[in-house]
């Protein structure tokens, strides 16, 4: 789906039209440069490489700046691949916020914050023992069963149990643009999305 | 930060609200819909408190309906806030006036802040 990067910077809330107050988030949406245009014939598949965010040349690679020196541009800290752009696009063409059209859908995502090693209840949502009382001493959130017994005598693959929550990469769909600002390259999307602020996403139209 | 504010000023209501602070008494003037049919009512009373910034700062104020207390909540950015008028500075000391609700009669006044 044709995107572009962005940085959260963080959540509000504001009034609509109908006087309900909405929660938000504010994305910093572009602009992008292009610094790459795969084609069927060289790639395999058509795709365009989009890159965002200034970084300092001194924390880039040698063969990275040449990479962006080719595209014409300084080096920018992220890179992504979109496909289906419905325009053509030259090495160093920027794509804006503008592509983006207010009361439209996105899917937007992110890499989810890291929340540590976490028991089940929170992890996978069990609902835990549900009652202080009868013999519960102090497993108010235990997993409970892992499974029968002597058949089959062991835990089946994928149980799922406690482990380290968080830090995936997630895609929230369809969330709606309640503002494009284009001066600051701003979006304003309905509800929350992914990560921590001043974290990159991928809005995808 | 910045960037938050400017996505905040995007849907400002463009209701001038002059600055108040716990102890002035303000009319609030707000939209009410009744049906299909929508208009203006004036609620009159002293600021509690003024709570949060930016987009979600609203402000509490306490009428006397009779001998009842009323309290209601005002998003300052609300749409439904046609104006808001300043009637009076009071001069209290602190910025959250809880002691307030417990004062009945004579004691239930505040001192007129002297500009």
């Amino acid at each position: 789906m044709p995107g572009l990067i962005g940085k959260k910077i963080g959540m509000t809330s504001v009034f609509s039209a109908e006087g309900k107050n909405v929660p938000c988030t504010v994305i910093e949406a572009g602009p992008c440069v292009v610094t790459q245009v795969k084609t069927a014939e060289t790639d395999g598949y058509a795709a365009v490489q989009l890159a965002f965010d200034e970084k300092r040349e001194k924390s880039t690679t040698k063969p990275q700046q040449g990479h962006f020196q080719k595209a014409g541009t300084t080096p920018k800290a992220k890179l992504v691949e979109f496909k289906d752009f419905e325009n053509e696009f030259k090495l160093g063409d920027v794509v804006s916020v503008d592509i983006i059209e207010e009361d439209t859908f996105v899917d937007v995502t992110g890499l989810s914050k890291g929340k540590g090693f976490q028991g089940v209840v929170k992890r996978h949502g069990f609902g835990g023992v549900g009652g202080q009382t009868h013999g519960q001493h102090n497993r108010g959130r235990a997993p409970g069963s892992l499974g029968a017994s002597s058949f089959p005598s062991r835990v089946f693959k994928g149980m799922r149990m406690a482990g380290r929550t968080g830090g995936d990469r997630v895609k929230v769909e369809n969330l709606r643009v309640l503002k494009v600002i284009p001066e600051n390259n701003l979006i304003l999307v309905k509800g929350s999305v992914p990560g921590a602020n001043g974290s990159y996403l991928i809005i995808e139209m | 930060m910045n960037l938050m504010k400017v996505a905040e000023e995007a849907f400002n209501t463009g209701v001038e609200v002059p600055e108040f602070g716990a102890g002035d008494t303000v009319s609030v003037h707000y939209k009410i819909k009744e049906g299909t049919k929508e208009r203006v009512q004036v609620f009159r009373g002293v600021v509690i408190q003024v709570k949060g910034s930016g987009a979600g700062k609203r402000f509490t104020v306490r009428k006397m309906s009779g001998n009842v207390g009323v309290e209601r909540i005002f998003p300052i950015n609300s749409p439904f806030i046609e104006k808001v008028e300043l009637n009076r500075r009071g001069k209290v000391r602190r910025a959250r006036i809880y002691y307030f609700r417990d004062l009945t009669g004579k004691k239930a006044r505040i001192k007129e802040k002297r500009v």
